[in-house]
């Protein structure tokens, strides 16, 4: 058989990497190589409507297996790539094979960064559906407690679902404010009084001493019972199987704006992938590299430039994100954070960067569209409820 | 069990049970049919389960909310008047024997 397309990593960037490759016609042999026994899932429910019980594990997964037959993607799962013999160009599996590329797409993805503290060994994490699984079940067994270390958006997501069925709830943060890697003091001090709204105790500038079997200790010495602990304290690019193979590595695989590594046969994207311009943890970013490598793979490659968005779902909170806040100069107000129905609109030099929006799916969507088409929108427009954002957008699709 | 009928862009006819409750878009994906995509796993991120209904259903229909207006003025195939979201479609007794009609892409 020919040598094809390897894809290493069975998440969404992986799936819908192979799945391009098709839909634009690729013919060669697609192999797509899952650590996990599971066919490829989408991660988002997991920490939502899978963990609320609205939705059950079959309906997580992003393809039917008759999917992978009838589109020829070899599905292998619960093996593992352990070595890329670049000269020999394949890899080799955990589980003794070996797998001939043409082209290597990395699709590795991330893992959840560890605890550092003693008794780690006691919390739980949420990035995998056997971890949400056992998290679901821990969660209804929960009496005492829930305490979630880490006030990102797993954490509260976790926060929020732990309320809603009722559990008792303390979000401990190290840092002074809520999801501060991603969002600005505003949207930070808003999803404070969010949660403690709703019964949780959030504790910023706090650190976790201890984890044990049935309680939390904290630096400051207070004790907080605790039948089930949560660490969602960030994730780590899974940046060795690429640093062993020769490929230049920092925070993630450093591609260029094609996605490709410093071996222009081998490619990264997802979670894993540090792009010129960012690297992102999201659907959008694994779904929109994964057509942008399709395209590259098939001798037609045009830049990775897509608008990056974002979603949270908190309580009956809908937060949205579309593009990249860093750098900003400037934010401007629309809406009503009284009403929780507002957007933040952030400018650098009087050029839209990026819009938060917290349940006004309109500007969330005419944000994408003026990012996208690179529309012109003042600070005094952004602020104005008579200006119709909606006009403004070129119209075109954000698929 | 309703049955909806799921018809590709070039003809392509296949007909499957639907539990009700669940949604057009769900059964699509779960029965591996090509032509609804569904990148954002019925989060309503995207527009990427796009269908036509066939006229005859539109009546039965839930009145398209703010947000599934909002997303298909952004579906990559031209928008129509049966235009919906199968990811909003929740299957119900009036709607069984429904037909949907894919559009030639979602992306």
């Amino acid at each position: 058989m020919q040598p094809g397309v390897v894809i290493v990593g069975g998440g969404q960037a992986g799936l819908e990497a192979a799945a391009a490759l098709r839909t634009l016609g690729y013919d060669g042999t697609v192999t797509l190589i899952c650590e996990e026994a599971h066919a490829p899932y989408q991660r988002p429910p997991l920490s939502k409507d899978f963990l609320t019980g609205k939705q059950e594990a079959d309906g997580v997964f992003l393809r039917a297996l008759a999917y992978y037959e009838k589109h020829r993607i070899d599905l292998i799962l619960g093996d593992r790539v352990t070595e890329i013999n670049r000269g020999g160009r394949l890899v080799h599996l955990a589980g003794g094979g070996t797998v001939a590329y043409e082209q290597l797409i990395l699709a590795v993805g991330s893992r959840n960064r560890s605890l550092p503290v003693p008794g780690a060994k006691h919390a739980l994490y949420l990035r995998s559906l056997d971890e949400a699984v056992t998290l679901r079940q821990r969660l209804a067994e929960a009496r005492h407690g829930v305490v979630v270390i880490g006030g990102g958006f797993i954490g509260l997501e976790v926060a929020a679902a732990a309320r809603g069925a009722g559990k008792p709830v303390t979000v401990v943060e190290a840092a002074p404010r809520l999801m501060a890697r991603a969002v600005s003091p505003p949207l930070s001090d808003f999803f404070l009084d969010v949660h403690r709204g709703q019964g949780a105790e959030v504790l910023l500038n706090t650190a976790v001493a201890e984890v044990r079997p049935d309680c939390v200790t904290l630096t400051g010495g207070r004790r907080i019972d605790a039948d089930l602990v949560v660490a969602g304290i960030g994730v780590v690019p899974n940046v060795e199987l690429a640093r062993e193979a020769g490929l230049d590595v920092s925070d993630g695989i450093t591609v260029d704006e094609f996605l490709r590594t410093s071996d222009p046969d081998i490619f990264a994207i997802g979670d894993c992938s540090h792009h010129p311009r960012a690297r992102l943890e999201s659907v959008q970013n694994a779904v929109d590299q994964a057509k942008c490598v399709a395209r590259a793979v098939m001798g037609n490659p045009a830049p990775y430039r897509d608008v990056p968005w974002f979603w949270t779902d908190q309580y009956e909170i809908r937060f949205q994100m579309a593009g990249l806040s860093g750098g900003h100069e400037q934010t401007v107000l629309r809406g009503s954070i009284e009403n929780r129905k507002f957007s933040v609109f952030y400018f650098k030099q009087g050029r839209l960067l990026a819009v938060d929006s917290v349940n006004r799916f309109g500007d969330h969507i005419a944000a994408r569209k003026m990012l996208a088409a690179g529309t012109a929108l003042t600070p005094e427009q952004a602020s104005d409820e008579t200006v119709d954002l909606k006009k403004l957008a070129a119209t075109q699709s954000v698929g | 069990m309703p049955n909806v009928t799921y018809i590709s862009s070039t003809g392509e006819t296949t007909t499957i049970d639907v539990p009700l409750g669940t949604t057009v878009m769900e059964n699509a994906i779960k029965n591996g049919i090509d032509g609804i995509v569904a990148e954002c796993g019925g989060a309503m991120m995207c527009a990427t389960c796009h269908v036509y209904v066939d006229p005859a259903f539109l009546d039965q229909l839930d009145p398209i909310g703010d947000e599934q207006e909002e997303m298909l003025g952004a579906t990559a195939a031209e928008r129509k008047p049966n235009s919906r979201l199968s990811c909003q479609i929740h299957m119900k007794p009036q709607l069984a024997g429904l037909i949907v009609r894919m559009p030639e892409r979602q992306t």
